[in-house]
């Protein structure tokens, strides 16, 4: 059964029709073209499809979009504003917290997350908090510094 | 000319800078498109129906039901491909859907093309499969075993391959020798868990029949060949793109079956297919290192100097041929060329099994057998009361040296990576007086910049590389050779700008799509840095000289007296100048638009010996990389933590090394999740780690802090000096952090991964064996 779903996304209010069954994952990338969240796995093993919920890190592909009513949901494409990167897109682009790029939008999203919460993390703290995160190019230490970078960006 | 002009800016420089990737900005907003989020809304949902046997006959498929569906486009089986792939031209026995035989669980066996995912999953249901299922194996001694049920009838005994070489005099060798030691090792099956998950988006033109395929491939080329050859096609009917790769480590470096089955289900339904395939099924398409049996014999001298050494090697294949030849053969090559080594036999089995077919993967061929060789020379140096940087440094090879296998090193940085790995971690003072549960360990590897004699064997230079220029002062640079993440496009625009002298933004790259760039033998065996780099700079050489000449013609003035200086071109000497824009007209003014072609062929020299197998393993180049461990291994859990990696790379010349470090800190981090516990599993046949959690791939709290320093030995065959980066220092870590729990914990682990079950079982094994000599003591 479909409902009508009111929520706001990356800013904007929207009211969407959303069946029961529809994962937010899906409904980003499909219905509204948001691909910059990506699908890794097949559901909550990899964190390539993290976005924010109400400020805080979820993933989109064990998040069913009809519980997002009233929710601000943020996803990758919204971080930029007025097309300049956010600090964490551009210490990963500077600090090459990005190879193949593939769980880059979702680890960028985890990090934006830990940011808001705590501007100044410890190491330990970043790797806590990125550890639902899988990234098969980097090893992690480049993203381990470009989150570092982006906690110390003025 | 005034005097008063500001002095005139000399070129840019792009080789050996820091350069953040070129499509970096895509990545890190989300608008970088892969497979699956390319535009498709009229695409068709393609699915497969796989098998729930791990070795069957198929005796009857109905289809019917599933035709007659409504939404149902179009519904395929192995009938629908009669043509067998594989990368090796001599040993081709895969179908994109199963015929008459399954041989490994999740193989498939048709696929559907439907309106809708959730009438295609039904379209799946409605199929009927009958089997009549037969012995499986899932290991290779099982396979075989005398009386075993054969995989491939023309293979005996289930043996794909079976290799054997002998170089200098083994047995003089082992005689000269002052202590000989052997033993066994064992390493599980690996897989390349890139992130993201296989998927291909194919469209077919039936009024032109012509086809477009969208995929995830490292080697657009193959892809483009393999279409051809399976669906009966003009190669020139088709066109093969590659979008953005959410990374390879060789499991896209050969045609993969789902890409040929979309191919097949987009003409069969007349329209557009994307064939997404899940995470379990991205797993079962496989094509990473094998389950691998190694038994090594080294004989020493007393001062450390290698005098033989003798291995036998057995790869679980899986259920088809695919780069099985080659992968058994590398193990045989690249036991030389990293240390001088006088006399080798080897002797290798690639054997067929009812698991999913293995592959190349990061570090192809090299991997385990350097841990067993690596292991050896710990094991038999600390018998002959040597420190481990002593026996490397007593077998260290001098460049130009051709090895006895027919290899020629003409650059050799393992001297200084020793170096530096041997203070930056303190060898000197720590090893040996680490806290108990601490160690320390070292392991030294390399690898080609690029085989010299690639698969598909034309003739033709084994890279091309096309520069375009137009009005608008614009370079757009062409190459098949396909980025997938290591950064090969940034580093291709780079050397062209360096050789330009102009700044990076000047440069457009576009990678792997067959109707616009040359065709390329694409991302595999570390090759695009060297080849497709020599490739890109000739092609930037020709620019230059076309510029020059352009240039010399407004300065009235003979190429030769004009310089280059990027935005601006000068007399030299003088303070003439003429700007990049106008030499740009000049040059197009006779002949419009300019296209320069740059290519790259290995060599003769280069190319190896003439023995059977002497394909493999020669490369122009090869890179050597060093590395220290520490380790805390915990006794009562067996967990092992990895402290800290020093590891030093020698890529020749580093034109980029903010990526060489990427690239290094990868390689070294693959190697972390082999040794600390990535390995797949199947029970009755079937796999039961296909997804990312069972397969443990080593999350950023448990992964260490990789120090990297970066070595140039400046190789001659090289761009600028350089050699490959990525896969060169996979090799060492295994050995390394082998040695390092040796010390530790008093225990070598033979194999790999180092998982806490296997070394609280090697713990407790010699608990056991402290207790009995106990008793047997006390009853003395």
């Amino acid at each position: 059964m479909k409902r009508l779903i009111s929520f706001w996304l990356n800013g904007r209010a929207r009211e969407d029709a959303i069946a029961d069954n529809v994962l937010l994952l899906d409904h980003l990338r499909e219905s509204l073209g948001l691909t910059g969240t990506k699908r890794g796995c097949d559901g909550g093993e990899c964190g390539a499809c993290t976005v924010l919920i109400d400020g805080e890190p979820r993933l989109a592909c064990l998040t069913l979009a009809s519980t997002c009513e009233g929710r601000r949901i943020e996803t990758i494409e919204s971080l930029a504003s007025q097309g300049r990167l956010s600090r964490l897109q551009q210490a990963f682009h500077e600090k090459l917290g990005v190879q193949c790029g593939y769980c880059t939008p979702g680890m960028i999203m985890a990090a934006e997350a830990l940011l808001r919460r705590n501007p100044h993390p410890t190491e330990a703290q970043i790797r806590t908090a990125l550890s639902g995160n899988l990234c098969r190019c980097t090893g992690y230490v480049k993203i381990v510094e470009s989150v570092q970078a982006a906690a110390s960006a003025p | 000319m005034s005097a008063t002009k500001p002095p005139v800016a000399g070129p840019v420089h792009a080789v050996g800078m820091r350069q953040p990737l070129i499509d970096g900005i895509d990545k890190v907003t989300g608008r970088a498109r892969y497979t699956a989020d390319l535009p498709a809304r009229e695409a068709l949902v393609g699915a497969q129906l796989t098998s729930p046997h791990a070795h069957a006959e198929i005796l009857r498929i109905d289809t019917s039901r599933a035709r007659a569906m409504p939404g149902v486009r179009a519904v395929i089986t192995g009938e629908d491909c009669d043509v067998p792939f594989g990368i090796l031209p001599i040993a081709r026995n895969e179908y994109p859907l199963a015929r008459g035989k399954v041989f490994y669980w999740g193989e498939a066996v048709a696929a559907v093309a439907a309106e809708d995912e959730q009438t295609a999953r039904a379209a799946l249901d409605a199929i009927e499969v009958e089997y009549r299922t037969l012995p499986f194996y899932t290991n290779a001694a099982e396979a075989r075993m005398p009386g075993a049920v054969l995989l491939h009838n023309d293979k005996p005994g289930n043996i794909e391959r079976e290799v054997s070489s002998e170089f200098g005099d083994v047995d003089a060798g082992f005689a000269a020798a002052d202590l000989v030691r052997e033993q066994s090792f064992h390493y599980e099956e690996l897989a390349h868990a890139q992130m993201e998950p296989d998927c291909a988006l194919a469209t077919w033109d039936p009024e032109t029949g012509r086809l477009t395929l969208q995929s995830v491939s490292q080697v657009p080329y193959y892809v483009h060949l393999t279409l051809a050859e399976c669906l009966k096609m003009d190669p020139a009917q088709i066109r093969v793109i590659k979008p953005f790769v959410g990374g390879g480590f060789g499991h896209r470096t050969e045609t993969l079956p789902f890409e040929i089955t979309a191919a097949l289900l987009a003409r069969a339904a007349g329209g557009t297919v994307k064939l997404q395939l899940t995470r379990a099924q991205t797993f079962t398409i496989h094509r990473a290192r094998p389950e691998t049996d190694i038994r090594i014999k080294l004989g020493m001298k007393r001062n450390g100097e290698i005098t033989a050494v003798d291995a036998e090697v057995v790869q679980r294949g899986g259920a088809s041929a695919g780069y099985g030849i080659i992968t058994i053969l590398y193990s045989g090559a690249l036991l030389h060329a990293l240390y001088r080594l006088p006399a080798a036999r080897y002797h290798g089995f690639r054997v067929y099994t009812n698991t999913p077919p293995c592959g190349p993967m990061r570090g192809h061929g090299g991997v385990d057998i350097r841990h067993a060789f690596d292991t050896m020379l710990d094991i038999v140096g600390e018998e002959l009361g040597l420190d481990p940087f002593a026996v490397r440094r007593a077998n260290l090879i001098e460049p130009p040296y051709r090895t006895i296998n027919d290899l020629q090193v003409n650059s050799y940085g393992l001297p200084e990576c020793l170096d530096w790995v041997e203070k930056a971690s303190g060898w000197r003072e720590r090893k040996g007086r680490m806290p108990r549960g601490r160690g320390l360990g070292i392991g030294c590897s390399h690898f080609i910049s690029g085989a010299a004699k690639p698969v598909h064997w034309t003739g033709e230079p084994h890279a091309t590389v096309n520069l375009r220029l137009d009005f608008d002062g614009s370079i757009t640079l062409l190459t098949g050779a396909a980025d997938i993440g290591q950064g090969s496009s940034t580093l291709l625009a780079q050397i062209a700008a360096e050789v330009l002298g102009l700044p990076l933004l000047r440069l457009r790259v576009i990678a792997g799509d067959s109707a616009l760039t040359p065709k390329d033998n694409g991302s595999y065996s570390s090759r695009v840095s060297l080849m497709v780099g020599n490739a890109a700079r000739a092609a930037a050489e020709e620019l230059r000289t076309l510029l020059l000449a352009a240039a010399a013609r407004k300065l009235e003035a003979r190429p030769e007296q004009v310089e280059c200086l990027g935005e601006s071109y000068r007399l030299t000497g003088t303070d003439k100048v003429v700007n990049y824009g106008d030499v740009v007209r000049a040059a197009l003014e006779t002949t419009g638009p300019i296209t320069t072609r740059g290519t790259y062929t290995v060599p003769r020299e280069l190319q190896g010996g003439k023995f059977r197998g002497a394909g493999v393993g020669p490369s122009p180049a090869y890179s050597y990389a060093a590395q220290v461990v520490e380790v805390a291994v915990d006794e009562d859990t067996g967990a092992i933590r990895v402290e800290k990696v020093w590891v030093a790379h020698d890529c020749g010349c580093a034109i980029n090394p903010l990526s060489v470090e990427g690239q290094v800190q990868g390689a070294v981090w693959i190697a972390v999740g082999q040794a600390l516990g990535e390995a797949t599993e199947f029970r009755n046949g079937r796999p039961v780690r296909s997804n990312l959690l069972d397969y443990r791939v080593p999350t950023i709290a448990e992964s260490p802090p990789i120090e990297v320093k970066i070595v140039e030995a400046h190789d001659p065959s090289g761009p600028f000096g350089a050699k490959e980066a990525s896969e060169g220092a996979v090799g060492g870590f295994g050995p390394a952090i082998g040695s390092a729990v040796a010390e530790a914990i008093g225990i070598r682990v033979p194999g790999l991964p180092l998982s806490p079950d296997r070394v609280l079982e090697a713990l407790h094994a010699r608990r056991r064996e402290e207790r009995l000599k106990a008793t047997l003591k006390e009853r003395s």
